[in-house]
């Protein structure tokens, strides 16, 4: 990312590569002061909808969890009492059920996040590596492989549901029809097994786009790296350690705290794929939050939950890029 | 560089089982579309008994679809235009000049891209409905209220995408339009716009896809008259009957424009990722 200077107003960046070779060095002409508005003023509407529709209603967010905002307030907050921090020790507190059941969605949240970032990273990697030399029908293949991202999320899950029937899905008529590995028709969207369900759906979904972020890394890597390597006489696993995943750090290290963000924030998925509600195995932090605040209409509690989550993305990200820089500057 | 025998089969396997794993759904939904009712209701075939086009017909009065299929494409296309209206000034701004909070612009707008909707979910549901109520500004089960909402879901990384390829044009290209007396705005659209033309495609339909896929706020800020496809769909398993084909039908017809979009413009995403991870 490029550094702010500290320079006052705003000049044309002129430290561009670009820049010297296509016009050699002009002499930097006085700009007339009225210039070093226009960077703002192009900004404003930008500015504008953010604070409008980010900023401020996370302000108001946190304000919430502060109120007693409960069913009988919500067409005219101004009534809502103040409670300090009443709604984070309520819904904070583990020993009460609600407390227990937020508990355990986290813990059910932070597996699914872990399992499915690390699954759809491995298939993307796999991927991207199968793609990286050209062949027939190469084109083909990186299309069709993009199809699930491309596709809108929630026709994506829908057909999904379809698959996972117990009666009427493709998977059971596979494994209990036709290839007889189960006695006993399973229930996939129920259960034990709807864990599994969302995060097979989750993976099918998040892989393609490990996929493009890493076949677009691999495209940086020079040939040349390859080809010393192959006549130190590096196999194919000894490249991939050496080379590969080396020069796709940089990649690595934005597109899995993404994917960890996105999957950790999921509410598309489970929402569709159980239509609206999620059974306990399967109850993600953003739907039990969703849930229980328009279930009871305690929006209070509701956004309590939601700072909470907010800060824990907040330490976790902040860690996540603490520990990275150091390495690297370690390195 | 030659290909040993095991590379090639290990490539041969993990390509047919990638294909496998992302075609069987594709499959499902492109072959059930074409079944009769009873084919989806009883036990899962893989063909149908008797290939028809009937679900796309009925489609349309199992469920109000032709509505909600315009009230998603007024909403995405909006959206979609006045988002990249809006990224297009402020790319250019981020790209073209150095200025005090450049750097804090740039992070704040990525990261609101990195919460969680939900978080805005109950705050902003809860300022359309009051703000309605004092003001009759109806932005709670409309589309403009859709609009707003959506088109700063995509705004964080149009912008990103978008100062990628402006970066890319190079400002010689601005310095001989400047000394030929042309200003700022004349250089946005005579010189920098026509050069990145395809990249604002890219950034355009991004922004499309991200409002026609949109769910959370979909399924609260939006009620029978404003519904769109997202909550929409969702119709038709809440009747009586599920209507498996036809819901496989809807979904053929939702999403064949936004994955040709897609496709066909996907060279330009990758460019647009790499333009932006490079910096």
């Amino acid at each position: 990312m490029a550094t702010s200077t500290t320079a006052p107003g705003a000049r044309p960046d002129r430290r561009d590569p670009g820049a010297a070779t296509a016009a050699p060095a002009p002499a930097r002409r006085p700009r007339r002061p009225r210039r070093s508005l226009l960077p703002y003023l192009l900004l404003v509407p930008a500015v504008v909808l953010e604070l409008a529709i980010h900023v401020i209603p996370m302000v108001v967010g946190v304000w919430m969890s502060l109120l007693e905002l409960t069913q009988f307030h919500i067409r005219d907050w101004s009534t809502a009492p103040f409670i300090g921090l009443e709604n984070y020790k309520a819904t904070l507190d583990f020993n009460s059920v609600a407390g227990r059941e937020l508990l355990h969605s986290f813990w059910v949240t932070l597996v699914y996040t872990l399992l499915s970032v690390g699954l759809a990273w491995l298939l993307g990697i796999a991927g991207a590596v199968v793609l990286q030399r050209p062949f027939r029908g190469r084109a083909i293949l990186r299309a069709l492989f993009l199809t699930p991202y491309a596709l809108p999320v929630y026709t994506a899950v829908i057909t999904w549901s379809f698959l996972l029937q117990r009666d009427t899905g493709l998977v059971n008529h596979v494994l209990v029809d036709q290839l007889g590995l189960l006695d006993d028709k399973p229930f996939w969207l129920i259960g034990d097994n709807s864990f599994w369900s969302l995060l097979i759906v989750s993976v099918w979904r998040s892989w393609p786009f490990a996929f493009l972020c890493l076949m677009a890394g691999l495209q940086n890597v020079p040939d040349e790296l390859y080809e010393a390597a192959a006549i130190d006489g590096a196999g194919f696993w000894w490249r991939l350690r050496s080379v590969t995943l080396p020069m796709l750090r940089p990649v690595n290290l934005v597109l899995l705290l993404v994917l960890f963000l996105w999957t950790f924030n999921d509410f598309n998925t489970p929402y569709v794929l159980f239509g609206g509600s999620a059974p306990a195995q399967a109850d993600l932090i953003s739907i039990h939050i969703y849930r229980s605040s328009f279930k009871t209409w305690d929006f209070g509690s509701g956004s309590a939950m939601s700072v909470a989550l907010l800060l824990f993305l907040l330490v976790v990200s902040a860690g996540y890029l603490l520990i990275t820089n150091r390495r690297r500057d370690h390195a | 560089m030659r290909e040993t025998a095991g590379e090639r089969w290990g490539r041969r396997i993990v390509l047919t089982l990638l294909t496998l794993f992302v075609v069987i759904p594709l499959y499902v939904m492109v072959t059930s579309a074409a079944k009769p009712l009873q084919d989806v209701q009883n036990g899962f075939t893989w063909w149908p008994s008797r290939p028809t086009l009937q679900p796309f017909v009925d489609m349309w009065s199992t469920v109000p679809l032709a509505r909600y299929l315009v009230n998603s494409l007024v909403v995405s296309s909006v959206a979609a235009v006045c988002s990249v209206a809006v990224a297009i000034f402020a790319a250019f701004a981020v790209s073209r000049y150095r200025f005090r909070g450049r750097g804090l612009f740039s992070v704040t707008v990525l990261s609101t891209q990195m919460f969680p909707g939900i978080l805005f979910l109950l705050p902003l549901f809860l300022i359309y409905v009051n703000l309605g109520n004092a003001t009759g500004i109806e932005l709670y089960a409309s589309r403009t209220g859709l609009v707003i909402t959506y088109l700063t879901f995509s705004l964080p990384f149009s912008i990103w995408m978008l100062v990628g390829y402006f970066d890319s044009i190079p400002r010689g290209l601005d310095e001989a339009a400047q000394v030929d007396g042309a200003g700022p705005l004349r250089i946005l659209f005579r010189v920098i716009l026509p050069a990145a033309v395809p990249g604002v495609v890219a950034v355009t339909v991004y922004a499309f896809m991200t409002a026609w896929g949109e769910v959370l706020f979909a399924s609260v800020m939006t009620d029978e008259g404003s519904r769109t496809l997202a909550v929409g769909l969702q119709g038709y398993s809440t009747q009586f009957n599920v209507y498996w084909n036809q819901i496989m039908a809807a979904s053929l017809v939702v999403s064949v424009p936004v994955v040709a979009g897609f496709l066909a413009l996907q060279r330009y995403f990758v460019a647009g990722l790499t333009a932006g991870a490079v910096k």
